[in-house]
């Protein structure tokens, strides 16, 4: 156990195998470490910006369906609207179709009436000339009457 | 491996001697004991040492740089997971300590402590096992845990020392790196016992950098040993406990000298007056 020149050759090695590792070793191990590393990061930033784009479009969906919903209301709202305006205008036109049907039933009642009294007049006059001409015990020459006869009919 | 020729102590010393090698008398030789080893001097190798740091070394960045080279940047696989999780690790130390910016720093914390991990790890092979090998191979010697060495140790805490002035140097300037050395705590007056206290403080860096990790690791060795010397069929009720009890030494030294060389170096890059 004497010091001798193993020292040196111990130090000359020491300093090779520094030298090497610090030139073929280290390096790319540690590139591919920073790389690895830059990797996950980016990695994992890329995941955190799905999450972000993922709740940005669940708001969206949201947004979206809520305006549907919205559209919906005033679309339904709108019908509701439409169908009272319809229901109101069938109701006056049923009215204003009623009361034409009343007021020509009630012409054509006139009408009947009048006809009715017409015809009733003529028989009136039938029945006053068979009277008369029974009163009277002879046969009145209803042509030589018959003016006198109409102006009796005009009278009543 | 206890032979009836051997007794206790030369067993212990036979395991302490690394395979020591050098030119001797014009001819490439290996130490057969401790004073054939000294008498060698400064100019020898320890070749068990160097071959085994060097051999998990390449294992290391063999290992690593396979990865490496077939890194994915989708879902990792078994080994990548595996390396990603050592090297997140060390990147997490470094920016808890470091507090500057430099492309050195973790990857010299990485080798640091992998380096170092895998040559604490040879402690937990059986002391007896490679000894033999290298025995039956026709060689004499051979420590297997290169920082049981002090050489390895003081080896890397010089790199470590050389990167630490280089910086303190490269981001102070020299006129500040020399002005921290000798104005502080106490003024241009108390100079001499700033230089005194300030390179205490610097050389005493390297210094418990290598003598931790070797005295830590040279004792683990040393009880391993001391169990292998009793009989064969009580030795696994100690050294079991202590292999296990080692594993989180070899890992625990490993991290201090890593972490230590970050702070150290996070010391050189800080300016303070």
């Amino acid at each position: 156990m004497n010091i001798n020149a193993t020292l040196l050759g111990q130090t000359l090695m020491f300093a090779m195998f520094v030298w090497f590792c610090m030139k073929f070793v280290w390096p790319p191990i540690m590139a591919a470490l920073d790389a690895r590393k830059k990797q996950i990061a980016d990695g994992l930033a890329a995941a955190e910006r799905g999450r972000h784009d993922l709740e940005l479009a669940a708001k969206r969906s949201a947004e979206v369906i809520r305006e549907a919903k919205e559209k919906a209301a005033d679309v339904i709202a709108l019908g509701d609207k439409r169908a009272s305006e319809i229901i109101e205008e069938a109701k006056a036109q049923a009215k204003l179709e009623g009361e034409r049907i009343v007021a020509a039933a009630r012409a054509e009642i006139d009408q009947e009436v009048f006809r009715a009294k017409e015809q009733l007049r003529t028989q009136v006059s039938a029945i006053a000339l068979s009277g008369a001409s029974k009163i009277l015990g002879r046969e009145i020459d209803a042509k030589a009457h018959n003016d006198l006869l109409e102006k009796l009919v005009a009278e009543i | 491996m206890t032979s009836e020729a051997l007794t206790s102590s030369d067993y212990i010393r036979h395991h302490l001697q690394n395979l020591t090698c050098g030119f001797q008398e014009g001819h490439f030789h290996c130490a057969h004991n401790a004073e054939e080893a000294k008498a060698m001097g400064f100019c020898a190798l320890n070749i068990d040492t160097l071959g085994v740091s060097l051999i998990l070394g390449l294992v290391f960045l063999f290992f690593f740089h396979r990865v490496a080279k077939s890194v994915a940047q989708g879902v990792p696989g078994g080994s990548q997971n595996f390396i990603e999780w050592v090297i997140e690790f060390i990147d997490n130390s470094v920016r808890g300590s470091f507090s500057g910016r430099s492309a050195l720093v973790a990857p010299l914390a990485l080798t640091v402590f992998i380096w170092i991990f895998l040559m604490n790890l040879m402690d937990l092979i059986p002391v007896d096992y490679i000894p033999f090998v290298a025995e039956q191979m026709g060689v004499g010697h051979f420590k297997v845990v290169p920082s049981t060495d002090p050489n390895a140790t003081i080896g890397m805490a010089i790199g470590v020392f050389f990167l630490v002035v280089f910086y303190s140097v490269k981001i102070k300037g020299l006129g500040g790196f020399i002005g921290e050395l000798t104005l502080q705590p106490f003024g241009k007056f108390g100079l001499p016992v700033n230089i005194f206290l300030e390179g205490v403080n610097l050389i005493a860096k390297p210094i418990s950098l290598a003598l931790r990790l070797f005295g830590n690791m040279y004792a683990g060795e040393m009880i391993f040993i001391l169990i292998a010397l009793l009989p064969w069929y009580v030795q696994w009720t100690l050294s079991l406990p202590w292999a296990i009890f080692h594993i989180l030494i070899v890992t625990l030294q490993a991290f201090i000298f890593m972490t230590l060389t970050i702070v150290y170096l996070d010391m050189a890059h800080q300016e303070h007056h």
